[in-house]
């Protein structure tokens, strides 16, 4: 892969940006740091996401189920294997899961496939409950000596690999192939793409990436059980963040991550009776207002620059 | 034979769920993620009758019914029409309507914690044995399955016979093409959503004589719906009924014969095997 | 370019957050809580949970504030709601810490929300007096986590102790042994029923149906039809709010005669009460008080004068000694959080409850197991060395 000028000069200045926010723990305090947490986090899931949603249009709700299969890994895991094998582990069962659920749901399109990793979601948190049931398992606790720093470059590790990931794809034939598969999918059917190779192969992404997450974020949560673990609003979320960022670019996801989280962090301060309501008005002012999320309004607002001869 | 009685109770409770949902996506094509709160809004009306004055819930939906039309009229005409309005295709439709109706369902949540309070609310009604084949059954139960009979039978007559049910299906099948025939597709979408409000909202007032209800359970039954109204096939509530009743007949055979423990996966199993086989649902129409 | 425009942004949203921190007031000391308002535990905790934080800062308030070193002080409260979410709650206890520099932080709601904040609280060295998680791990808790207090007990007394109960009616020849038990399937529920199949089965007891069924069954009649068919003397619920509820009613309807039924968390509610009135006489479950106490009815008082609503028979007012315990710690040692970790130690406390003292495990090894509604109110039967205990009664047909 050749790289231009200006690919080095991204390049750089991303390595910078991310030695920069890899110092966030000796910077700011605990506070400041499980906010950095949070928005990592969401950043690695939905990015991930819209790599494979943005170009096929295709709406997943299944994250929660990797993100609950990977803290399961961790939480069942840690009494048996070393914890830097587990990782990876969750990353594989997650891209296992991923191919599994992405041959099944070749056939459906649009708001089936939505509703279908919905119930995936549930139907894999009602599976691990019942299991959990027969064998006589416990509540699984987690007791390590990791700590919220230790997680959070962790996280950010993803983040980076996920980033390097995307900007791999959207080079490479696959990206070219998918792009086309957004654009009309009996155009590129016809052209001798294999659309279904390539939606399955994208699919692995956000699986196993939510898998891992869920695996990193085990011993922050100390207690497992599947209705913390495999909270349908986790996949909610992680749509919404995405689609105010917006899904086009690689960068629109973590545009839509932190105005969402810091919004959600002053809501959650100054009216802590009435979070949830005004976090649904402010919703739907941000639904109203920007339409196509916040790659959209820098789109409009450079081009307004532009004609005015400004950039 | 309790088995099947069970299960059909328990599928027209489905129905009562589910039906609401089905209006508002397959007929006003709104994806409604709010549509579980104002299920949970139904019952808190229904509970707040029958402790305040004792007004039996079988009357309260004849208060119930035309308020949540209402209320929900006006949200397809504040909230969604513009929507409507700015969306180029079905799927910005589906992708607007998705975040819409999240970020109403947190302000349905919201207000219901501000009036009512987080706390349970359950209360007794017609709770005593009513005798069925020689099993015995909850009245409410049963109460609540007549209505849904009722409530579906009388949907499906109306869709299927009367004018104003044929233009709906019109705008349910082929938007576009009925516009040109002369339909108001605004007014009708608006009419069949704020329909299925308010049958959800009855749906609301009648289990909650059987099911325990706070501000925050809203989501559970949005869930359940959406499944079923997919299942069954978006836009047809044969479907829908028929997926109802199925889900209700299975998860009590599973209860059954097989373990309790097991009869939400089987729920999920059977709703992720028929998308397989027929990925337009059960009575859905293959769309591009 | 964009990515520096939005750390900017970001940088000073953050930095607007840490200017609207207003400098905190000498006579006032904020009292920080984080729980459910919203979510799947929202419910309880609007129960058990909320209304004893307002009762208990209005009635320290009542009397003058709290005396630290020599000086009155007022408490003022802030609350977060953290959706049930683990991950909320941390972050919640951690905004309590170094943005509102909260003088007392309260310990959240729910065995998973405090399990998962411990290590936070661990850090902040925060006594964390827990009065809403039970857990078996109390010892290998407090060796990782020393500041945290359990004070609800473990799964295994309360299931103990719904054995202990069952068998005191059998032997007094109330009930035969036939015992049928069902479980909600998640963790709570399948750990209690673990520990009481055996000990059942050890008791000479026969099981004659046991099930588990999942959290949010819309329909548990298929359940109840089993255990009626069953045949039991005894019926034994490791339930959850919702399916409490349910199971009670589907009993009534299939007319389940049996001379114990017990159903676990909400069996303590009033609403409990207030659904089902008079049927209820003779119903087991979880948790207890000693309801003929005055302290406790003192408290059930001012409970529904301040919140208007009645405590809970079990959970409520164990939160709310759990308050107590932090109140008289702190006249004693004021604010040094180590010294109130020690004090809290090293005591016994008096509270609504009555004594309460934490074992060298921080562990309450004194709490309520079972409570039977008797005369339309909540009793405790059997504990773990509490007092005011009654005699469990037989339960008669449903009325």
């Amino acid at each position: 892969m050749r790289l231009s000028p200006t690919d080095w000069r991204n390049l750089t200045l991303s390595a910078l940006a991310l030695a920069f926010v890899a110092c966030l723990p000796w910077l700011v305090g605990n506070y400041g740091l499980s906010i950095g947490v949070t928005i990592v986090m969401y950043t690695v899931l939905a990015t991930s996401w819209a790599l494979f949603s943005g170009p096929t249009h295709y709406i997943s709700l299944a994250t929660a189920a990797f993100f609950g299969v990977g803290t399961y890994v961790t939480g069942i895991g840690i009494e048996y294997l070393p914890y830097w094998t587990l990782l990876p582990l969750a990353g594989v069962i997650g891209a296992v899961l991923a191919a599994l659920v992405g041959l099944a749901t070749l056939r459906l399109s649009g708001v089936y496939f939505v509703i279908f990793t919905l119930g995936l979601a549930e139907f894999i948190r009602q599976v691990i409950t019942w299991g959990q049931n027969v064998s006589g398992a416990k509540g699984i606790y987690v007791l390590t000596s990791i700590t919220e720093a230790h997680i959070y470059w962790q996280l950010l590790g993803l983040a980076a690999l996920v980033y390097l990931l995307g900007w791999a794809i959207g080079r490479s034939r696959l990206g070219f192939a998918l792009r086309i598969i957004g654009d009309d999918e009996q155009v590129a059917r016809h052209s001798g793409i294999h659309t279904a190779r390539a939606k399955i192969l994208l699919f692995l992404v956000p699986g196993s990436v939510a898998a891992i997450t869920g695996a990193i974020l085990a011993p922050r949560y100390v207690y497992i059980e599947p209705s913390l673990a495999f909270t349908p609003m986790l996949s909610f979320q992680v749509v919404i963040m995405a689609l105010l960022g917006g899904t086009g670019r690689l960068w629109g996801p973590l545009v839509g991550v932190i105005p969402f989280t810091f919004l959600w962090e002053g809501i959650s301060i100054t009216v802590p009776n009435q979070t949830t309501l005004l976090l649904g008005v402010s919703f739907l002012v941000i639904v109203y207002l920007l339409p196509k999320g916040f790659v959209g309004l820098f789109g409009a607002i450079r081009r307004r620059m532009g004609s005015e001869g400004l950039v | 034979m309790d088995i099947i009685v069970t299960g059909l109770l328990l599928g027209g409770t489905y129905a009562l769920i589910a039906m609401g949902l089905n209006l508002q996506y397959g007929m006003a094509r709104i994806m409604n993620l709010a549509n579980g709160e104002m299920l949970v809004a139904g019952g808190f009306a229904a509970f707040w009758f029958w402790t305040a004055a004792q007004v039996s819930p079988l009357l309260t939906v004849f208060i119930v019914a035309p308020v949540a039309f209402a209320a929900n009229w006006l949200i397809y005409i504040v909230f969604l029409r513009p929507l409507v309005k700015r969306a180029r295709s079905r799927g910005q439709l589906e992708v607007d309507s998705i975040l819409t109706t999240f970020g109403l369902s947190f302000v349905s949540v919201g207000l219901m914690l501000a009036v009512f309070g987080g706390d349970y609310f359950s209360y007794s009604y017609l709770s005593f044995p009513v005798h069925i084949l020689g099993d015995s059954y909850g009245a409410n139960r049963v109460a609540a399955f007549v209505s849904a009979v009722i409530i579906c039978g009388a949907l499906w007559l109306w869709l299927d016979r009367s004018r104003a049910g044929l233009t709906i299906r019109a705008i349910a099948v082929a938007p576009d093409s009925a516009r040109l025939v002369g339909i108001d597709v605004g007014k009708m979408a608006a009419l069949a959503f704020a329909l299925g409000g308010a049958v959800t909202a009855t749906g609301g007032a009648l289990i909650s004589t059987f099911l325990t209800l706070d501000a925050s359970t809203g989501v559970m039954f949005t869930l359940k719906a959406l499944i079923i109204v997919i299942m069954g096939g978006v836009g047809d509530i044969r479907g829908t009924i028929i997926a109802a009743l199925a889900l209700g007949l299975l998860e009590t055979f599973v209860a059954t014969l097989i373990d309790p423990g097991l009869t939400l996966a089987a729920a999920y199993l059977l709703f992720v095997v028929i998308l397989l086989v027929r990925p337009q649902g059960l009575f859905g129409r293959r769309t591009t | 370019m964009k990515r520096r425009t939005f750390a900017q942004i970001a940088a000073l949203a953050l930095a607007t957050g840490f200017a609207a921190v207003p400098a905190s007031a000498q006579d006032t000391l904020k009292v920080g809580a984080v729980a459910p308002k919203t979510g799947p535990l929202a419910g309880g905790a609007a129960v058990s949970y909320w209304p004893n934080v307002k009762l208990w800062v209005e009635t320290v308030n009542a009397r003058g504030g709290l005396n630290v070193d020599g000086k009155q002080m007022m408490l003022e409260v802030i609350e977060y709601d953290d959706q049930t979410n683990p991950g909320e709650t941390i972050k919640a206890v951690q905004r309590l810490v170094e943005q509102d520099q909260a003088d007392i932080i309260l310990p959240p709601y729910s065995t998973g929300l405090n399990l998962a904040s411990a290590p936070i609280y661990h850090r902040y060295g925060i006594p964390m007096i827990t009065s809403t998680a039970t857990t078996d791990k109390a010892d290998e808790l407090s060796a990782q986590f020393p500041n945290v207090f359990i004070s609800l007990g473990g799964a295994q007394p309360i299931a103990l102790g719904a054995v202990e109960v069952l068998t005191e009616l059998r032997d007094r020849g109330d009930i035969g042994n036939k015992v049928a038990i069902v479980n909600v399937a998640d963790a709570f529920g399948i750990e209690l029923a673990n520990v009481a199949k055996p000990a059942f089965a050890d008791a000479g007891f026969e099981l004659v149906y046991e099930s588990s069924y999942p959290l949010g069954s819309q329909d548990l009649s298929p359940v109840m039809k089993a255990v009626k068919s069953a045949d039991p003397d005894a019926f034994v619920a490791f339930s959850y709010p919702p399916d409490t509820f349910a199971l009670t009613e589907q009993a009534q309807i299939e007319d389940l005669q049996v001379g114990a039924f017990y159903t676990a968390v909400a069996t303590a509610f009033p609403s409990y009460a207030g659904r089902f009135g008079e049927s209820i006489e003779g119903v087991l479950g979880i948790g207890g008080v000693n309801a003929d106490d005055e302290a406790f009815q003192t408290y059930a008082a001012r409970h529904e004068e301040v919140t208007g609503a009645k405590p809970d028979y079990w959970a409520s007012a164990m939160v709310y000694s759990t308050f107590e315990v932090l109140e008289q710690s702190i006249e004693a040692v004021g604010l040094d959080n180590a010294a109130i970790i020690e004090h809290i130690k090293a005591n016994a406390f008096d509270t609504v409850i009555g004594t309460l003292d934490f074992d060298e495990n921080n562990n309450n090894p004194s709490f309520w197991t079972v409570g039977q509604w008797q005369d339309g109110v909540f009793k405790g039967v059997a504990s773990t060395g509490r007092e005011g205990a009654v005699d469990v009664v037989v339960k008669g047909p449903w009325k």
